[in-house]
């Protein structure tokens, strides 16, 4: 189980929180994008082995969004969100 | 029963506290100290179990963790499913049974498989049962394959428990090198958690009797386990298995002997600052022909049952070994009594210091054994000398035999660190760490006391505690151990008929190996799958390194080029009990409730979850009458009178802020900014896959205020959907969010005659449906209760959602229901609410939107704003619109016959042939106001076959229906605007 550092709530276990999943992509202009830039957007999806950018929701505590990074090989939280309070 | 193997003194038994157990129906006693195995032994019991793939019969061959074989199911009070007996304590009355067999232990029908042997290789289920369906073996298999029965109902008494913990150091393991290392740590007044899987502290030292400081060595221990027992800052878990090793250094143990007797097994969670692991090492098996006769035992067993236990597991022995371990055992053996016939050393030369253990033994080196006599026991083995290229056969009736001694790198692997193999010690140790762990002792490859204290000073007096370095500066004098092996992954097994076990537990033989290499799956990863050599609850403990050392030499590569495979927790077999703790049904998952529930149960509704474990009401049955009979009624109600039903689950949130009418417009499918207050609009939101998410109305306060209701088992989704747009791609939005599910309850009347019972109910509202229209919402009093009251409609009729606090919520119901009397007001449940919506052709979540429509799908064009360049899932509906494929589209059934219904789910072919389906029934409930069944369902092409003939394919029967638009009921919505 994570050991996860929400920038509130600092150090809290993962079942606490929901995962959002890898950051991809920014939403491109969807008026602007061409039809294969779109669907990029929408599949190609992080999937590294090693350091990845991800989402995480601390829905069972403050209910704050925001970013770490985690190595999907060790686990290793490599960044943490800046504190907050 | 005579305990015919039990020594007369010795051992760490309580001789004055005797217990009867049961095995197998028959009773049989043993001491206090003992383990179900030990008392096994004890009584002669030779045959425990049968094997699970030949059903061989099967003794007992290890004596703790490792013991690939002795699997028994508890019974009685103790109930549970696959025990190793050399980790279940004896107690009073224990009851326990063999496993993988039938009709009993000694006549097993099963044993006739192993006949067919040549028939069942590896990959025998893959390559078989694979046609037309596993599923059709499944069952059979099942039976054949055995092991134990899971109990049919929980422990009667006592419970199970979890517990969180945090500490700077979690040592695991209670020998020589986790005793010192806590005591160091304690002493420095550091927290310490010290957790050790054997019902004793000591580890290694309670088999082999050692001396530290001049003095047996177990006085050292208690003396360790004394001073820690009266610190504050130590929490000492004996017969408890560290059996996890998580992320971030999170350790799960099972502790099985709780202070309060009430609780049956308790799970800590324990996040450590520093793990130690000191798990010490496992002994490894030799693999040689028919290897798995009881009888034939790993050495340190017969060690740790002599001296630990005091039994002699049999009388005239031989011993089989590569290594030097088993020549220290040989005083403890003789002064048991047992009978050393020969050691056969497969190596050339031995050290003399060590053949100095066996002056007045018969030492065989550069020999192996042949072959193994004896189907239940043991009687003798076939010995093959290298020297004289003799064959000799030596009559026994125990064979203890030692293949060198793993490291347990389990919990090490588990937390992800790397092993690698060391040439020294033929053994895997660990390498790299990932997390913050450290192994000492035999663990980390250290067989010998005196360095194993030096190692572990080391390690200790290099941490700080309170900033300052630990001290130790007692004297730790002990005997010297000498450890020397020549590798021996198997005897010479290339011709040979007889089976050799790599992994006992699993029945993998040396024929299975050949033949995953044959067959070219020679990844270790791969042979482990293919053969099962390494899976289950023993995890390889004894025979996984000989299969990579066979490997290695079958493929003439280096061990560490065939690598390990990975260890999976847990490390032994762990209750099902132990890991939810009391985490069950409602505890895990609580039931909602809304201030109604009691009322509800008073008047006899038949309730059930319906979404988010919200408890509701389904229908409200009367005394003889049925569920059709319930429903039909408040669908009557509703349509000619009028109805009331408790919508507070309904997901409810307020938005505040400059934007939230521009966050609106870009997560819901339609226009909201251009609302003015006390006006709200229905609207659907889309995932930007252009995908129906959940739909639901969103209503204006103020410049700045506005609610928005979702469905009741998608509030969670849509709050979290909501706040990641605002963190992440819309940021620069001024736009915060407040949940109000649980602050709004609402109960809502709806029917031609709802006007009516809000006027007499009394309010300070103007109720005219030209200053107070549908889609609108009031705020003021009802029946003097301060309320929101809302016109929205899900049944199609006139309809008031009356929103109260939750603390209003059940004199508001109760006033409604008194006041509604005159008008014959029903309570409506969700059956009822179902077939009004259905009526209606309204969406629900999980009938009509499965993940897979779009609004156009379900002729929602109307829905989708044209004026907004851009709103979530825009881009993506019409993408999908521009390819051209064929859509399924919500369209209406009429069955042909009225009186027939559609079961809900039922798939559309063609004519009803047997080919792929062109659509589904999302729906189909008896329409009161219409007197027949009517249905929804999802139909390629359905909008444009409105009149057509649709066929639902059952398995015994088509049912015909006419293809309609979807709505049933007040086709132009003039009702729920009147
Ligand atoms: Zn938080």
């Amino acid at each position: 189980m994570l050991l996860i550092k929400c920038p509130f709530c600092k150090n809290r276990n993962e079942t606490e929180f929901v995962y959002g999943g890898p950051v991809g992509a920014n939403r491109p202009d969807p008026t602007r994008a061409s039809d294969e830039e779109w669907v990029d957007f929408l599949t190609m999806v992080p999937n590294p082995t090693g350091p990845v950018h991800e989402r995480w929701w601390h829905a069972r505590g403050c209910g704050e969004w925001f970013i770490i990074c985690r190595d999907t090989v060790t686990h290793e939280i490599l960044e943490t969100p800046i504190e907050k309070s | 029963m005579k305990s015919h193997n039990r020594l007369k003194a010795g051992g760490r038994i309580d001789r004055s506290k005797r217990l009867s157990f049961n095995f197998n129906g028959k009773i049989y006693y043993g001491f206090e100290g003992d383990t179900l195995a030990s008392a096994m032994l004890a009584n002669g019991l030779n045959v425990i179990s049968r094997s699970f793939k030949y059903h061989r019969p099967r003794g007992i061959i290890g004596s703790g963790v490792e013991d690939p074989a002795s699997l028994v199911e508890l019974l009685d009070e103790e109930a549970s499913g696959n025990n190793l007996s050399t980790n279940v304590k004896l107690k009073e009355g224990l009851s326990a049974k063999s496993i993988n067999c039938w009709p009993s232990v000694d006549f097993d029908f099963g044993a006739i498989t192993q006949y067919f042997e040549k028939f069942i290789p590896a990959g025998f289920y893959y390559k078989t049962f694979k046609w037309p369906t596993w599923h059709l073996f499944e069952p059979l298999i099942r039976v054949a394959a055995g092991l134990a029965n899971a109990p049919k109902m929980p422990p009667k008494s006592g419970h199970f428990e979890s517990r969180n913990a945090h500490t700077d150091y979690l040592i695991i393991g209670a020998g020589p090198a986790g005793l010192l290392a806590t005591l160091i740590a304690a002493r420095s007044g550091a927290n310490v958690f010290l957790v050790d899987q054997n019902t004793e502290a000591g580890g290694s030292l309670l088999s082999l009797n050692l001396s530290i400081n001049k003095r047996p060595a177990m006085d050292w221990v208690d003396g360790v386990i004394k001073e820690i027992s009266a610190m504050s800052n130590v929490t000492h878990l004996q017969d408890s298995t560290a059996w996890a090793y998580r992320e971030h250094n999170l350790v799960v143990v099972n502790e099985r002997e709780v202070e309060n007797a009430s609780i049956i097994e308790r799970s800590w969670r324990i996040r450590a600052k520093k793990v130690i692991i000191a798990t010490g090492a496992i002994e490894r098996s030799l693999v040689f022909p028919n290897n798995d006769r009881p009888g034939v035992m790993l050495a340190s067993a017969v060690q740790t049952f002599v001296s630990r236990y005091a039994v002699k597991p049999g009388e005239n022995l031989v011993i089989f070994t590569n290594n030097d371990s088993v020549y220290s055992y040989i005083k403890d053996f003789k002064r048991a009594g047992i009978n050393i016939l020969a050691i056969v050393d497969s190596r050339k030369t031995i050290e003399s210091d060590v053949l100095d253990y066996a002056a007045d033994e018969r030492v065989i080196p550069y020999s192996i054994i042949k072959n193994v006599n004896g189907y239940k026991k043991v009687n003798s083995v076939v010995v093959e000398s290298f020297g004289d290229n003799g064959l000799e056969i030596i009559s026994c009736d125990l064979l203890a035999h030692s293949g060198g001694w793993n490291p347990a790198v389990h919990l090490h692997s588990q937390s992800r660190g790397t092993v690698s193999f060391d040439e020294k010690i033929a053994a895997f140790i660990p390498d790299q760490y990932v997390q913050s762990a450290i192994n000492i002792g035999a663990c980390n490859g250290n067989f010998n006391l005196r360095e194993i204290f030096d190692e572990t000073k080391l390690f200790m007096l290099g941490q700080l505690s309170a900033s300052k370095q630990m001290v130790y500066e007692e004297k730790l004098e002990c005997n010297k151990q000498m450890y020397s092996i020549e590798a021996l992954w198997s005897t010479d097994l290339l011709n040979e008929k007889n089976k050799a076990f790599f992994d006992i537990q699993n029945d993998v033989t040396h024929h299975d190996i050949q033949l995953a290499l044959r067959e070219g799956f020679s990844n270790i990863e791969h042979v482990k799958r293919y053969t099962t050599g390494g899976m289950g609850f023993d995890q390889g403990k004894t025979g996984n390194v000989n299969i990579i050392g066979a490997i290695a030499d079958l493929e003439g590569i280096g061990l560490n080029d065939v690598g390990t495979t990975t260890f999976r927790s847990p490390f032994t077999p762990i209750s099902f009990g132990s890991i939810s703790g009391v985490r069950e049904g409602a505890v895990v998952l609580p039931f909602r409730h809304t201030p109604v529930t009691k009322w509800n149960l008073e008047k006899g509704a038949f309730m059930y979850e319906a979404g988010a474990r919200w408890r509701r009401p389904g229908y409200f049955p009367r005394d003889g009458e049925s569920f059709q009979e319930a429903v039909n009624r408040e669908c009557h109600a509703v349509r000619t009178g009028v109805g009331v039903y408790d919508g507070s689950p309904l997901g409810k949130f307020e938005l505040k802020g400059e934007n939230v009418g521009e966050f609106l417009d870009l997560i819901y499918t339609n226009m909201m900014s251009s609302l003015l207050p006390g006006n709200g609009r229905y609207g659907l939101m889309l995932t930007d896959d252009g995908l129906i998410f959940d739909d639901g109305v969103a209503f204006r306060i103020d410049q700045h205020r506005w609610f928005i209701s979702t469905s009741s088992g998608h509030s969670d989704s849509v709050n979290q959907h909501m706040q990641k747009i605002l963190a992440f791609d819309r940021p620069d939005l001024d736009v915060k969010i407040t949940n109000i599910t649980n602050q709004w309850n609402n109960a809502t009347v709806c029917g031609p005659l709802a006007r009516k019972l809000l006027q007499k109910l009394g309010t300070n509202i103007d109720l005219g449906n030209s200053s107070f229209p549908f889609m609108t919402f009031r705020e003021g009093k009802i029946a003097n209760i301060p309320a929101r009251v809302i016109r929205v409609s899900f049944t199609g009729e006139l309809s008031f959602e009356i929103n109260v606090s939750p603390r209003n919520m059940l004199t508001l119901w109760e006033k409604i229901i008194k006041a509604g009397a005159e008008f014959d007001i029903l309570p409506v449940g969700s059956e009822a609410s179902h077939v009004l919506r259905v009526e209606k052709g309204f969406l629900s979540l999980g009938h009509e939107v499965d993940g897979t429509v779009d609004p156009y799908d379900l002729g929602m064009n109307w829905v989708m704003s044209k004026k907004k360049i851009d709103f979530i899932g825009k881009r993506s509906v019409h993408l999908r619109r521009s390819s051209g494929i064929v859509r399924r589209e919500l369209v209406g059934l009429l069955p042909t016959n009225p009186d027939e219904a559609i079961p809900e789910g039922a798939p559309l072919t063609p004519k009803g042939k047997k080919v792929a389906t062109e659509g589904f029934t999302t729906a189909c409930v008896w329409s009161v106001v219409n007197n027949r069944w009517v249905g929804l369902a999802l139909l390629e092409n359905g909008h444009s076959r409105h009149g057509e003939e649709a066929y639902v394919r059952l398995k015994n029967k088509i049912i015909k229906a006419e293809i309609t638009r979807p709505v049933f009921h007040d086709p132009d919505g003039k009702l729920l605007r009147s």
